[in-house]
This record gives C-alpha cells, structure tokens and sequence, in this order.
C-alpha cells in the first residue's frame, strides 16, 4: 500500500489502488484549494525542498505554492544558483539537503533514473517532477486527475497522446497510469519520434494523427521543443503543424465531447492551433489548477498524512 | 624453480591433447609433458597435486585496458596483471586509450618497463590506429610495430572516416600489424546509453540501435576483402554483426573476431534500475541477440573471448545512468562465465572454450604462445571446472569493482596460474 512507500518515484510501480487513491485525496485538496483562505495546518513543522536540475515555471510553483498552502516549510534549489554549479555530484547535493532534514525533497533531471539514484540514498521522500524522458508522475496524475472530474471515470475511455512520444515523460507516465486504469491509450506522431517498442507498453502506435484521435474521448498534446527540428527529426515547424499539429478540422476526427489538454507550455499554432488550445472543450488551464490540487494530495500523502521515515529515529 | 604438475587431466586444444598426465617445469621453459614422470632431483621443486583438476595454456586476453599511464586511480600494471593472474590470464593485450595514448615508442616502452618491473603477467601493448585516437592522422604504426605492439586498435574512439581506415589497413598490413576495429557509427548513437528498443523506451533513455554496430562491421570488412589486410572486429555484439562477418568469411576475407562474456550471458533487462554496472560499449542488446552470439561462438564464426576489462572508479559509476563510464571488469569472472553459460549449458565443449581463450588470440596476435610444448615459456593454470561460488566483487584483485555478476552462481575456479614458469597463483591465492 502507499503508506510503506517512501518515494513516489513514477507510475510505472505504482499499483492501480495507489492511483486511485491519490486522485481521492487530490479531490480533498481541491476543496480546499477553491476557498479564499488556502492555508491549512496540515504540513506544518515539515520541510519541502525542490531541487531542479532543469527549467520549469508551472512544476516548480506548483510544488512550492502546494507545500505553502499546507504549512509547509519550503525551499527551492535550481542548478545554476548552487553547489551544482561548481561541478558538485548529484549524490552528494541530494546528502547535503537531506542532513538538513528536508521531508521531501521534490526533484527534476535531464537525466532518466536521477530521483531512483538518489531515493536509494536519502532519508527523505523523493518525489520525481520529471526525469529525462523517463516518467513525470505528477503531471499524468493530474491529467487523470482533469479527466475523472470532466468524464466522471477513466476506465472505458480512449486517450489519444499525439506529439514528440519519443523524449516525453509525460507520455510515459500517462501511458502508466491511465492503462492501469482501463483506458485505451493510442499515440501519434511523426515516426522519428516514436521510440521503439513501444507495442509493448500496451498502447496502439498510430501511423497518422487522425488514426490516432479518431474516436477519441481525450486528446493530449505534447510540446514539440524547438531543438528538435535542429536535430533532424522534422523538416520544419510549418510541416510539422501541417501533417500533426491538430486544428479544429482535424479535432473534428475525436469525439464531439473530446477533452483538450496539454501539459503546456503551448506552441500556439505547431501542436495545437489558438482555436484548440482556447476552444470551450480546453481544460489546459484546469490542468495546472489540478496540479497544485494533486500536488498537495502528494506532500500530505508522503509527509506522514500516512507515514514517513523521518518519523522515526534520526541518527 | 622446479614445477611438477602431476595427474592432470592435461587440455591442449591446439595439438588436440586431452589426456592425465604429468607436466614439467625448469628453468622458466616446459621441460616435459608425459605419463608418470619420474624425477631424480627433488630440490626446489613444487608439486602440485592436479589429480581431478584440469591443465592448460594460461588464457590469452587480446583486449584489456590497464589504464596506466594517466588513469591509475582506476587500475594500474600491477592491479591489472594481479587481476589477470588471479583470472588465469597469463599475458593481456593492453588497449591504447591512455593518457598520453599509445601512439608513440616511448610510451610503448613505458608499459614494456612497467610491466617487467610490476607485472605479474605478460603484457603487450595495443597501438594506436590514429595520433590521439583522434581519427584524423596516421600514428606512427611501423615504429609501434617496432617498438613491440601486437595490434593497432583506436578502441572505444572509433575510426569514423571510411578513406582513413582504409589506408590504415594497407599501411598496416605492410608491417604484418593486425587492425582491431571497435565498430561504432556515431552519427547512430547520438548520446544514446544503451541499446535501442523496448526496454530503453520503458526506462526513457536514449537507445543505440544496432545498425551503429553492423554498419561499421560491413564497412570494415569490405574494406579487409577489398585491401586484403587482416582485419580483427572487437567485441560483437549484435546479430547482425556476426551474420556479416560469416558471410565475410565464407567470401575468404582475412577477418577475425571476439566477444565478451556479458555478451552471451546477459541481455538489455540488466539494465533496469539503472543499473550502471550494466552500461558497456556496445550495450547489453536482447535475448536474440545473444543466442546468436553463441551461436557464433559455436559455429566459429567468432574466434575469441575477450574480457574487454575496462576498471572506473565507484565515483564514475555511482551517478546519473547517462552520465556513467561505459565498462566492466572482467579478468577475474571470465572463465567461470564461459565455464557457466557455454560448456555447462552446453554449447561449447571445454577444449572449445579453453581454445578461444589460449591458442585462437595468440594465432591472431602473432604470438608464439596458447600451447603446452617442451621448450617454451612454461604459461599454465590449473583449473577446477566443477568448482561452484558465488561471484563477489570484494575479492577482487582489480582496483575498480564495476561487475554486474556480483553475487552470480557460477561453476569454475582458477586455482594455479603460471607464468614463464613462475607460480604466481597458489590455490586460487596470488
């Protein structure tokens, strides 16, 4: 169960009832979220420090605005402003933080497998905000979560995925999570961004974008970075949005209720044109609400809202 | 000194010797090989009671890197070669990735030197193929040759221009120097860290396809049909390679090639966790894969097993995965392996394996070595092929620890190594 995990390290291991489990108290967090006054005592007296390896606006914030809104007491590290920056290993910045008794440190890295090599040497709960193209959690979570609350369920659902699949972790981690919760997963995209094998994380590879929302009760865009182009995998930006940027016509292919995310930020007219992105079936801006919502379920959840180490002995 | 190896079962694939018998040492040489041999002077004589145990040439590794000079904090001459001992090894080939690298006379004598002062094994240096490893010049080859190098190999920096191999091979070739080509197109890899397909596409890392591989693998070998220089590819990996160097063999190009243990024992699922004890150059590839590594190993399309032994610091591997050495140690696990996953699974007979570790590197080096005769440098090990342990890194000769098979069963122990008729290993002691 949760409760014996100390790290939430991707959605991958965690089993369906642990999912669904965190969307429930994430529906809590919410409530408190849409009053006027935020503040709640719930993390009071704990310590929650983000250390980010990359550039983020939403996470990062989200984390720390989610950690303040419970009592929290939190701290932001970035590369560049640190120790990081003299050429310190990532082992011994994460022990560094650790012994100064930080409950959770919350952490982004260019590289896959970063916040699992630092789980396994720390007391503290490592919570992953995105590790090379390997898993982003929290972000599928709160698009599971953004979908229950507009589509009432998951299971039974189509989910279209539609974008640069190769180096997402967004798209790995939904893939994780809304599979364990019965939802077909379908993926599309250019072929030099579809990564091998990935029959075998139990999706459908689409050879087209309107193979791929066809039918589709949720479509989900993901951010085409611009180094990409310059890396060969696409010709152009203006190809790229001809053959699988989505438009209104195009969105036609999905169901006519068909939810509109993205887990932004948004190249307005390359993945989505301004139509969809601001279309009245658009929840891109509920997601990053939901986000601080989710996020909150998670610093209460592994700060002992169930149970955590730090709780018992120092040495 | 004086050895007497007694009631062994003696193995000697090159001369197809496989029989009990006692083995002679004097004076550093083989002095005889033969049934019940009787001795009339005991004094300074060691015997080694071998009854139960097998006899052979000490294993022939054509592809270390000892590190030194420039990276001794991750092994040195004298942690390698006792790593090499201990392994059965009695003479290593030494890659030229060094600091400064194999490129010129005076650092080839440098590890000459070194290792006659330290060593506890036969070392032979690997040239350099280019001036740096760079790819870009020629290195002095005739001159290397000279100064004593078996081969010229720009391993782990592969030789990208087609036009500059091509003229390495015919320049080589005219000093009898063997190429050893690490295959690798790197216009493929972009920053991949292990091999490409579903399990990188599970952990989100960066694959390195196959084709990186082969390709290189075709082009070399058209360019040794095409020369007619020798050509050796370092450790295959893949499928695909060994399908293209059969074929080049049966088209009677002069091609020779190797694999490592890790390649037929293990596949890409070692790789999760991040594990970075299974990052290597080339990656761990898939089960099918595999198969047709041994399958090349038993149809003899690939000719020799080498240890590829590559020692980093616990430092370069406890990190981020993409950010890890590429490498493991291999001297002291590579017998119990082939011993393991080859003869006990039964693909290769014990004279097959022991064949590929003795008498095919030293045809393919050019070095009078790899056979128990009369009046040659007395290299032996005695081994227990029935011996069953676990593999613990902690015994480990070696500087570095950087094994995926800690804590492996395996069946095989060296337990006497022998070298230029010095007892170096006492029941598995140095």
């Amino acid at each position: 169960m949760l409760g014996d995990k100390k790290d939430l390290l991707g959605l991958k291991d965690l089993p369906a009832d642990d999912i669904r489990y965190i969307l429930g108290q994430a529906e809590t967090m919410k409530h408190i979220l849409m009053q006027n006054n935020k503040k709640t005592p719930h993390l009071r007296g704990k310590s929650v420090v983000t250390l980010f390896y990359e550039n983020s606006t939403r996470t990062r914030l989200s984390f720390e605005l989610a950690g303040k809104y419970l009592s929290a007491d939190t701290a932001n590290i970035t590369a560049s402003g640190s120790s990081v920056a003299k050429g310190e290993n990532l082992l011994d910045t994460a022990r560094t933080i650790d012994r100064m008794g930080a409950n959770v440190i919350v952490m982004r890295h260019s590289s896959s497998g970063a916040p699992h090599l630092v789980a396994q040497n720390v007391k503290a709960s490592v919570i992953n905000a995105g590790d090379g193209m390997n898993e982003h959690p929290t972000q599928a979570l709160l698009d599971m979560f953004t979908i229950q609350e507009k589509k009432g369920q998951i299971e039974g659902l189509k989910v279209a995925i539609v974008g640069d699949v190769l180096h997402s972790r967004v798209a790995r981690s939904n893939i994780y999570g809304l599979t364990k919760l019965g939802a077909r997963v379908s993926v599309g995209g250019p072929a030099t961004l579809m990564p091998r094998g990935m029959e075998a994380m139990g999706v459908d590879v689409c050879s087209s974008v309107q193979e791929a929302i066809l039918d589709a009760d949720v479509v989900m865009g993901l951010r085409i970075q611009l180094e990409r182009q310059k890396a060969g995998l696409f010709p152009t930006l203006r190809e790229y949005s001809r053959f699988f940027g989505i438009d209104e016509r195009r969105l036609e292919y999905a169901k006519p209720d068909a939810l509109i995310l993205h887990p932004g930020p948004v190249n307005r007219g390359v993945e989505f044109t301004t139509g969809v992105t601001d279309h009245e079936r658009s929840f891109i801006d509920e997601q990053v609400t939901n986000g601080v919502a989710v996020r909150m379920a998670l610093l209460y959840i592994f700060t002992g809202g169930v149970k955590n180490p730090r709780q018992g002995k120092e040495d | 000194m004086k050895i007497l190896i007694k009631n062994g079962r003696v193995l000697d694939p090159s001369q197809n010797i496989d029989d009990v018998m006692d083995v002679f040492v004097k004076d550093g040489m083989i002095h005889e090989i033969g049934q019940d041999l009787g001795l009339d002077d005991l004094e300074d004589l060691e015997i080694i009671d071998a009854s139960g145990k097998v006899v052979c040439p000490g294993f022939i590794d054509m592809h270390v890197h000892l590190r030194e000079p420039g990276f001794e904090y991750k092994e040195t001459i004298a942690t390698g070669t006792r790593a090499a001992a201990k392994g059965g090894f009695t003479t290593v080939a030494c890659m030229p990735n060094t600091n400064p690298v194999i490129d010129s006379e005076s650092v080839v004598s440098f590890i000459f030197q070194k290792a006659k002062e330290e060593g506890l094994v036969n070392v032979y240096p690997i040239g350099a193929i280019t001036k740096g490893l760079k790819g870009e010049e020629m290195a002095e080859i005739g001159e290397l040759k000279f100064a004593g190098v078996v081969a010229v190999s720009d391993d782990g920096r592969p030789v990208q221009d087609a036009g500059m191999m091509k003229k390495a091979m015919m320049y080589a070739s005219m000093f009898d120097t063997l190429v050893i080509s690490h295959c690798e197109e790197l216009s493929l890899i972009e920053g991949g860290s292990m091999n490409e397909g579903a399990v990188a596409t599970e952990l989100g890392l960066k694959g390195i396809p196959a084709p990186a591989e082969e390709c290189m693998v075709a082009r070399d070998c058209l360019l040794a049909g095409y020369t007619g220089a020798p050509l050796h590819i370092a450790h295959v990996s893949t499928k695909g390679s060994v399908e293209i160097v059969r074929q080049a063999k049966k088209n009677g190009v002069n091609v020779t090639c190797e694999t490592c243990p890790h390649y037929f024992t293990l596949t890409e699922e070692s790789v999760k966790g991040y594990n970075t004890n299974a990052k290597m150059n080339p990656p761990l590839r898939t089960e099918e894969d595999r198969q047709a590594v041994i399958e090349g190993l038993r149809d003899g399309t690939i000719d020799v097993i080498v240890t590829d032994h590559a020692p980093h610091h616990v430092d370069e591997k406890n990190v981020e995965f993409d950010k890890a050495a590429n490498g493991i140690v291999g001297l002291e696990t590579s017998f119990a392996l082939g011993m393991t996953y080859l003869v006990k699974a039964g693909h290769l007979t014990l004279p097959q394996l022991i064949a590929k570790m003795t008498v095919r590197p030293a045809e393919i080096l050019g070095l009078n070595k790899g056979r128990l005769q009369p009046d040659r440098p007395a290299d032996i090990v005695v081994i227990d092929p029935l011996a069953e342990y676990e593999i613990d890194v902690n015994t480990f000769e070696s500087k570095s620890k950087n094994s995926p098979f800690d804590g492996f069963p395996v069946a095989g122990k060296v337990l006497y190594t022998i070298v230029n008729g010095k007892l170096v290993l006492r029941e598995g002691i140095l």
